[in-house]
C-alpha cells in the first residue's frame, strides 16, 4: 500500500505545505521541531483538519477537501502511536491491548494476541495498570495496543522523544522488528538523524513547513541544505563478519573492513552504519602510526562549501557515499579536487550503538 | 431490639417525613443524573454560540431566591402552567402538590452543584486520551462510554452525592411549589418548620434536625470513601 499525502494548512505565522508519498516500509518525517511533523501526522490521523489537502492510501480516500470528504478519525483505521504513550489508565495492559481490536471489523486481517505479546515481551505485564509501568513498559504496550487494532496504516509520532537513551535502546529494536515483519505502511515522526539511519526506508524531510528533501536515508541525511550541517552523516551498509576477543567487532562494506564497538548478537546479519559527517577525517596518502582503526579508500565525488568556515566533501566507496566535514581551509590546503583519490578515518568510538540497526537499505527500498 | 427502639424513638408523622424525603432525594438526583452528566460535557468541552446563556441558566437556581425559583416552578409546572397542562393531558402526569413536584424541585435546586461537580471531573480528563481512543476506532459515543465516564466517575458519584445531601436540605422552593402537605410533600426541612410553628413541637422537630445531621454527614462520609475507592481502581496502580 502506498500512501500519497498533499497538506496545506495556515496557522499564525506557519504555514504547512506538503506533498510526498509513503510506500510500504517505514516513512521517517524528519525535521526539527516547529517544521510540521506533528500537524501533518495528525492531519493524516483526522485529528485535525486542514484547511486543502488530500490524503489516499491506495484507493481509499482519507480526506479530499475539493469533494469534502473527511474520514472521522475512528473510521480512518491508522495505529497511532504517541510519544506519551496515552494508555488509558483506568483499564489493565490487557485491556488496552485489546481496546482497537474491539471496535475492528469482524474478519480483519489482524495480528495474533499472543504474536504481539511475544514480540514485544509485555507478556509479564498484562495484568498490570499503566500507572505501574515504567516509561519503555508505557512505550512497548502502547505499540501492541495499535498494532492490535489491525490498521492499515501504522502512525508514530516521536515515540521515543519522550525516554531516555537506555529506554531508547530498548525501544528501537522493536520498531525495526516492525518494520521487517509487519506489511503495513508506518509513517514515523522524529528528528534524530540516528533513528532515521536506523528504521527509514524513506524519509520526508521538512523544514519550515515544507518538504526539503525525500529519498533514501543515504540520500536525505547527505543533503547538508535539508538537514544542516550538524545533522549530516552517511549510512553504510555493512556485514557483521566476526566478534573479536578485544571487544570490538568486525564488519565488511564495499570498500572495506570497519572496527567498531561491540554490537550485541548480529552475527552474519546486515546492519545500517550511520557516521556523522563531522566524525570523518580526510587523507590523500595512506594515513600511518593513527590510532584510528577504520580507515576506507575512495574517490572524492562532490565538494561543498559552506557558508561559514566549512565544507562538506563527499567520497565515493562503490556504490556508496561517505560524508566528512572539513574546514575550507583544509580543503584548499590538501588540494581537493573532484575524482581524486582519498582516504576516509573514522574513529572506532565514534560510532555510538544508537547509530547501528539492523536490516539493509536495499531490499526495501524496492 | 433496637430496631424497636429506632422505630419509636420517631413518631409516625417523622418516620413518614424522613422517608419522603429519602424517596424524593434518591429520585430527584437518579433522574437528573444523565442530564446533568450530559449539560456539564457540554458546558466542559464544547464550544457554541450562546454558552454563557447555558451557563446562567443551569446556575440560576444556585443564586436566586429558593422562593422565586418555586414559584417559576408553580407557574410553569403548576396544573394551570403551559408545561404541567402538556404534562397532564399528554402523559398523565402532575407534579402540583405531589411527591413528584417535589422531587423536581429538589432536583432544579441541586442541579447547578451536580453540574459543577460533573464539570469538574470532565475538564480534568486529558482530551488526548479521547483522541487516543478515537484513532484506535471508537466513534464518540464509544469513547464518551469506555474512555470519559470511567475517569470521570468519582466526580459523578461526588456531584451525584452533593445533590442528594442538596435536595435532603430543599426548602424554600419546595414549600412554594409543592406545599407542605403530610405523605406528599412535606419533607424533613418542611416537617422542621411545621413541627416549630405548633407548641410543643419542639422535641419532634429536634429528633429531625438529628436525623438530617445525620444522613448529610453519611452522605458526605460514604461519597468520600466511594470516589477514593473508584479514584483508586480508574487512576491505576
Amino acid at each position: 500500500m502506498t500512501l500519497q499525502v498533499a497538506l496545506s494548512h495556515h496557522f499564525k505565522g506557519f504555514t504547512l505545505d506538503v506533498a510526498f508519498d509513503a510506500p510500504k516500509g517505514v516513512t521517517v518525517l524528519f525535521g526539527p521541531s516547529g517544521s510540521g511533523k506533528t500537524t501533518l501526522v495528525n492531519a493524516v490521523a483526522g485529528l485535525l483538519r486542514p484547511d486543502k489537502g488530500r490524503i489516499v492510501a491506495d484507493d481509499w480516500v482519507l480526506l479530499d477537501t475539493q469533494s469534502r470528504r473527511n474520514l472521522a478519525p475512528h473510521k480512518r483505521r491508522l495505529g497511532y502511536i504517541f510519544q506519551e504513550g496515552r494508555l488509558f489508565p483506568h483499564l489493565s495492559v490487557r485491556q488496552n491491548l485489546l481496546y482497537g481490536r474491539w471496535f475492528a471489523p469482524r474478519g480483519s486481517q489482524d495480528e495474533s494476541f499472543d504474536h504481539v505479546v511475544e514480540l514485544l515481551g509485555i507478556g509479564p505485564l498484562l495484568t498490570r495498570r499503566p500507572g505501574a509501568l515504567s516509561g519503555g513498559e508505557k512505550q512497548r504496550v502502547a505499540i501492541g495496543r495499535a498494532l492490535l487494532s489491525a490498521p492499515k496504516l501504522i502512525l508514530a509520532d516521536e515515540p521515543l522523544a519522550a525516554l531516555d537513551e537506555a529506554r531508547k535502546a530498548e525501544i528501537l529494536p522493536y520498531f525495526e522488528r516492525l518494520r521487517d515483519e509487519v506489511s503495513v505502511p508506518i509513517l514515523y515522526v522524529s528528528h534524530s538523524s540516528a533513528e532515521v539511519a536506523r528504521l527509514a526506508t524513506t524519509v520526508v524531510a521538512l523544514k519550515d513547513g515544507r518538504v526539503a528533501a525525500c529519498g533514501t536515508p543515504a540520500d536525505v541525511l547527505g543533503d547538508v541544505a535539508a538537514v544542516g550541517v550538524r545533522g549530516a552523516a552517511s549510512v553504510l551498509e555493512a556485514r557483521v563478519v566476526a566478534h573479536h576477543a578485544d571487544g570490538l567487532t568486525e564488519l565488511s562494506t564495499a570498500t572495506g573492513a570497519l572496527w567498531l564497538p561491540r554490537i550485541a548478537d548480529l552475527h552474519g546479519t546486515t546492519i545500517r552504519v550511520r557516521i556523522a559527517a563531522q566524525e570523518v577525517m580526510l587523507s590523500r596518502d595512506a594515513p600511518k602510526g593513527l590510532s584510528a582503526l577504520n580507515i576506507l579508500h575512495g574517490t572524492i565525488a562532490d565538494i561543498r562549501l559552506g557558508d561559514g568556515p566549512g565544507a562538506m566533501v563527499t567520497l565515493a566507496l562503490g556504490q556508496e557515499r561517505l560524508s566528512a566535514r572539513i574546514t575550507r581551509r583544509s580543503a584548499q590546503a590538501m588540494g581537493l579536487a573532484i575524482g581524486q583519490p582519498c582516504h576516509a578515518i573514522i574513529k572506532s568510538v565514534a560510532v555510538a550503538p544508537e547509530d547501528i540497526g539492523t536490516g539493509s537499505m536495499k531490499e526495501r527500498t524496492q | 431490639m433496637m430496631g424497636a427502639d429506632w422505630a419509636n424513638w420517631l413518631g409516625p408523622a417523622e418516620w413518614q417525613a424522613v422517608r419522603l424525603s429519602i424517596r424524593v432525594s434518591f429520585w430527584a438526583t437518579l433522574v437528573s443524573l444523565p442530564l446533568g452528566i450530559f449539560v456539564a460535557y457540554v458546558l466542559a468541552r464544547w464550544d457554541f454560540w450562546g454558552k454563557q446563556v447555558l451557563n446562567g441558566l443551569v446556575h440560576l437556581p444556585l443564586i436566586l431566591p429558593p422562593v422565586v425559583t418555586g414559584y417559576l416552578l408553580l407557574v410553569t409546572f403548576g396544573r394551570r402552567g403551559s408545561a404541567g397542562q402538556v404534562l397532564e393531558a399528554w402523559f398523565g402526569i402532575i407534579l402540583s402538590f405531589r411527591w413528584t413536584g417535589a422531587a423536581v424541585a429538589a432536583a432544579v435546586m441541586a442541579f447547578p452543584l451536580m453540574v459543577r461537580a460533573i464539570r469538574l471531573a470532565i475538564e480534568a480528563v486529558d482530551p488526548k486520551l479521547e483522541a487516543a481512543a478515537s484513532t484506535l476506532g471508537a466513534s464518540r459515543l464509544w469513547v464518551f462510554v469506555t474512555v470519559t465516564l470511567p475517569l470521570i466517575l468519582p466526580g459523578v458519584i461526588a456531584g451525584a452525592i452533593l445533590a442528594f445531601a442538596k435536595a435532603m436540605g430543599e426548602f424554600g422552593a419546595t414549600i412554594t411549589f409543592v406545599s407542605n402537605i403530610p405523605g406528599q410533600t412535606q419533607t424533613i426541612p418542611s416537617a422542621i418548620y411545621a413541627f416549630l410553628q405548633v407548641p410543643g413541637g419542639e422535641e419532634a422537630a429536634g429528633r429531625l434536625v438529628i436525623v438530617a445531621i445525620v444522613i448529610a454527614m453519611s452522605a458526605l462520609l460514604v461519597s468520600e470513601f466511594v470516589a477514593r475507592r473508584v479514584a483508586r481502581l480508574v487512576g491505576g496502580s
